[in-house]
């Protein structure tokens, strides 16, 4: 099994049509057949896109979400729309009772993802992201910018904040033997859809993923949050091995790095406290991004 | 993007908040003048810069025992000859490092008798994805001791994005703060006003500290510290005209030209890597081999040669350097991409330090034989913690 997304996972685009999303779109449909259904542009509605790649390959363009999904049955949305226009594109696709959307673009005004957030919490809908890598589950569906080379079908579930460190953890996992059953970006911004503990809830609930992986840094409480919940399932007897890491042992109070929500202030949301509550919740955190493959094999091995 | 005080109670104030009437100077011949156009008897003289502790803060080039950052003065003389001694000069408060901060703006400010001081901030709750209000009774000082100290006095308050600062919020919010009679009537006024500032303005961080509540019982802002969502600048361009570049690092600000993520700090080993959570894990990596990062920056996913070559000039350019760590593992980011944007800036500026190159992912085979037939003496590496190993011993080696 997986999450979230298999081979059956159908998915639409908005901004298929801009040199992003016809690039990833590509490769997604280059990697094992991913089911992309459709694009979204409000003014291209009856075109249709091709792709550069593979002559054969063409999607229809939709005005709007809605007519998208009710076309083709869509399950899922991808966003690749600029950082103005996709907080509305989100909404968009709540509106259209998306189940599952996917938001990659980067630069969203925060303003924009609270309004976001307080329609997603009226809806039966699920977002990851923004300013996420998406979801690959190896050899059925990527949606999103991983690269899938580096995936192998296997047991490990990996969650991060960042989406090059995931690379990271998939690369190291897949030259361990280990493999993934899916690897999942939640995102780089401090206000967002999906959580650490909505993914390790889902991993716990799989039957094939046999570990995890999880990957956090510096600002929020996300981290401990989430080193909370383990300690509670493990408690009801739900537990399984992890390794894990933690960005920005060494980055400076009040300077934001890189990613919006990347930022120690007022005190909190430091690299050691968040070590400290992994560690506390049997995660054994690595003091190096380059060995975690290495440590959970050390961990699986007792 | 921060600005100074005097922006902030300005921006504050088209919103309808009672701030103190003020008049910022650039020198300290408008300071006679600045202060007769205010109503005294009591002025406050208040240096700007972009960090916090300035009435704590002391001037490097004054004596140990000479007054701090913020001056109150109980005459005309004593406004300017306070002018003439903190304009130009250095002031180390506890958030400015050791280097401290040229003073170059000063804020005289009319003075208000103060009953009580309390302190108020409105910033995002991510726990809730709402912006939320903190408040406390124990205002004007360092709010994180009172947070360490009696956690019980820190009130928040999240408010619902659609129905905006209620009035039962707001009515919370001054029992939290103890307000009675005429602050009360204030404070009702006073919340909504600070939220709508916040959401219309995108800001990121409205620090009120401290909100006071004076001798005749009304409320003023006594100083106001506000941040914005750089993501949310576009819309903003009264805002980004605000920006005072003099207090950013030159380094960062030709970084952020090119659309690059830089932070300036104090190691001597420059690092150049894709991807946010991967560039700090880079510099926590050279740490935990013994050395210091000289910066953080992040190419980002769809970086150009161009992009590249900037980077790395801007690397470059930093004295502190003695070393630089390419770490790119390619995703969108080409590793060819990356490998002929270091050619070409190093074929333009030189290459006075070791340079290791560690490439992985999209085109890694390209990138890596780009780099081989340069002809450039790089030192390559096949993982992270073999690149991370080879910095530290050649800027070692080097010393």
């Amino acid at each position: 099994m997986s999450i979230l997304v298999n081979k059956d996972t159908k998915i639409i685009v908005q901004g298929l049509t801009g040199k992003t999303g016809t690039f990833h779109t590509e490769q997604a449909l280059e990697y094992y057949g991913t089911k992309m259904v459709a694009g979204v542009h409000p003014k291209k509605g009856g075109e249709t896109w091709s792709s550069g790649v593979d002559s054969a390959a063409e999607l229809p363009i939709f005005a709007t979400v809605g007519e998208a999904k009710e076309a083709t049955g869509a399950d899922a949305s991808v966003i690749y729309v600029p950082p103005a226009g996709a907080g509305a594109a989100i909404i968009e696709a709540i509106d259209a009772e998306v189940p599952f959307i996917v938001c990659i673009t980067e630069g969203i005004p925060v303003a924009d993802m609270i309004k976001v957030k307080a329609r997603l919490d009226k809806s039966k809908s699920r977002l990851l992201g923004p300013n996420c890598p998406g979801i690959l589950t190896p050899e059925e569906c990527k949606i999103g910018i991983m690269p899938g080379s580096i995936f192998k079908k296997g047991s490990v579930g990996v969650v991060s904040r960042s989406g090059t460190l995931t690379y990271e953890a998939v690369f190291q996992t897949s030259n361990a033997g280990l493999g993934q059953t899916t690897a999942v970006g939640i995102g780089g911004d401090p206000v967002k859809g999906t959580e650490f503990i909505d993914v390790l809830e889902m991993f716990l609930a799989d039957d094939e993923t046999k570990s995890m992986i999880m990957i956090g840094e510096i600002g929020g409480s996300a981290e401990e949050e989430a080193a909370q919940f383990l300690m509670d399932e493990a408690k009801k007897g739900r537990s399984k091995p992890m390794a894990g890491f933690i960005a920005g042992r060494t980055a400076p109070p009040g300077r934001t790095m890189g990613h919006a929500g990347a930022v120690i202030s007022g005190g909190k949301g430091g690299a050691e406290d968040k070590i400290a509550a992994m560690e506390e919740a049997g995660i054994r955190v690595s003091p190096s991004p380059a060995k975690l493959g290495e440590t959970l094999l050390e961990v699986l091995k007792g | 993007m921060n600005i100074h005080e005097y922006q902030a109670k300005a921006v504050l104030k088209e919103f309808g908040a009672p701030v103190a009437e003020g008049v910022a100077i650039f020198s300290a011949d408008e300071a006679e003048a600045a202060a007769k156009s205010l109503p005294g008897p009591l002025w406050v003289v208040k240096s700007q810069i972009h960090a916090g502790g300035r009435g704590k803060g002391k001037f490097k080039e004054l004596p140990a025992d000479a007054k701090g950052g913020v001056r109150l003065a109980f005459s005309l003389d004593e406004v300017k000859s306070h002018a003439r001694e903190m304009l130009g000069n250095t002031l180390v408060t506890k958030q400015t490092g050791d280097a401290g901060k040229v003073v170059n703006r000063l804020y005289i400010e009319d003075g208000a008798d103060i009953e009580r001081e309390l302190y108020l901030s409105i910033l995002v709750d991510r726990t809730v994805g709402r912006a939320a209000f903190v408040v406390s009774t124990e205002g004007g000082m360092d709010i994180e001791a009172v947070a360490e100290e009696t956690p019980e006095k820190i009130i928040t308050l999240p408010i619902d994005p659609d129905a905006g600062v209620t009035a039962a919020d707001a009515g919370k919010l001054c029992d939290a703060l103890e307000l009675s009679g005429a602050a009360r009537e204030d404070g009702m006024k006073l919340f909504p006003i600070l939220y709508k500032a916040f959401v219309e303005k995108d800001m990121s961080l409205l620090e009120v500290n401290p909100l006071i509540v004076m001798k005749d019982g009304r409320l003023r802002v006594l100083d106001a510290k506000v941040s914005f969502d750089g993501n949310a600048l576009f819309r903003h361009d009264d805002i980004f005209a605000l920006r005072d570049e003099t207090e950013e690092d030159a380094k960062e600000i030709e970084a952020s030209k090119y659309d690059l993520a830089y932070v300036a700090l104090d190691g001597d080993i420059g690092c150049m890597v894709n991807g946010a959570g991967l560039a700090m894990a880079t510099m926590d990596i050279i740490k935990l081999y013994g050395a210091e990062p000289a910066n953080f920056l992040d190419v980002g996913g769809g970086a150009s040669k161009e992009k590249v070559t900037a980077a790395f000039k801007i690397i470059t350019s930093d004295p502190k350097v003695k070393g630089i760590l390419v770490n790119i593992f390619g995703g969108i980011m080409r590793c060819d991409v990356i490998a002929e944007g270091v050619v070409a800036a190093v074929k333009e500026v030189g290459l006075q330090v070791p340079l290791v190159v560690r490439l992985e992912g999209t085109n890694v085979e390209l990138g890596k034989k780009i780099i081989n037939e340069s002809g450039l003496n790089v030192i390559a590496a096949d993982d992270l913690d073999d690149a991370a190993q080879k910095i530290v011993k050649a800027v070692k080696e080097g010393a």
